[in-house]
């Protein structure tokens, strides 16, 4: 039993630890700054939540473990609401979106960054 | 606005929960901390006028949550995918929807629910329409009269 939570917790932590860094990538790849948000939600769902989900998992039946629960209530809760004032905020301040399907074939060319 | 009692003893729990020290100092300042929020939390809303009550059908939101849970996991797998293409699959699009429910509490969770989702930012929120801003066309329209929307309407206290 301490073994399978032991690995169990190994496995999320490893999880989270990609998913922050595919979040990251997404980061530079993509083209511009609402494109760019989406990838950061990866690392605030995926990748916050297998880190809080390995640690408690690591804690066990203590304190810790609530505590990190009000963390990712508080992430959960905090991310969208600052993601939406974010992209609000640049709409307003007129920062067009890049958008249809031409993106997709090819990468955007440096000027346009 | 929750009744003063309930929210004095809740606010003690989350102190407890987070000294997890147990010295009668402690515990004591914290139930005269948790007390002073209640008074003067009770004073603003008087000052704010604005006691709106939120109405929600619990029962619906404990299953909801799970729900949004798995959606989460999908989409983010999926925008994961797109990261990793070479190619970059995207097609970003901007698109304006009407969400069905009325309350605020519930259009609140809809639009912090498209939010959470990754692939899907709800950029401008008023009543009867959403302004979301998705990584691909699919998403994009996939938003109207979603499993989402009839989710959170559900939600609402008829």
């Amino acid at each position: 039993m301490e073994i399978l939570t032991t690995v169990l917790s190994w496995v999320f932590l490893a999880c989270g630890a990609f998913f922050c860094l595919l979040g990251g990538i997404g980061l530079i790849r993509m083209p511009d700054f609402y494109t760019r948000m989406h990838a950061a939600s990866v690392t605030e769902t995926l990748g916050a939540g297998s880190l809080l989900l390995g640690l408690m998992l690591h804690a066990g039946f203590s304190l810790v473990t609530v505590k990190l629960a009000m963390i990712g209530v508080l992430i959960f809760l905090a991310s969208p609401t600052a993601s939406h004032a974010l992209a609000k905020a640049a709409l307003l301040s007129g920062l067009r979106p890049l958008l249809g399907k031409e993106l997709s074939s090819r990468e955007v060319p440096p000027s346009k960054r | 606005m929750v009744r003063p009692p309930v929210a004095v003893v809740a606010l003690f729990v989350f102190w407890l929960l987070l000294s997890g020290m147990p010295v009668p100092f402690l515990v004591l300042s914290g139930l005269g901390c948790s007390i002073a929020v209640v008074l003067l939390a009770g004073r603003l809303n008087r000052v704010a006028d604005e006691c709106n009550p939120v109405r929600l059908v619990w029962a619906k939101l404990a299953s909801y949550c799970p729900w949004l849970v798995k959606e989460i996991v999908l989409a983010a797998w999926d925008v994961s995918k797109r990261i990793l293409n070479p190619r970059l699959p995207i097609s970003p699009t901007l698109v304006e929807f009407c969400p069905s429910q009325k309350t605020d509490a519930a259009l609140t969770i809809h639009a912090n629910s498209i939010t959470l989702t990754p692939g899907t930012i709800s950029v401008e929120v008023e009543h009867g329409r959403f302004l979301v801003h998705a990584l691909t066309e699919e998403g994009a329209l996939s938003l109207a009269g979603s499993e989402m929307n009839r989710r959170c309407s559900e939600l609402e206290d008829a």
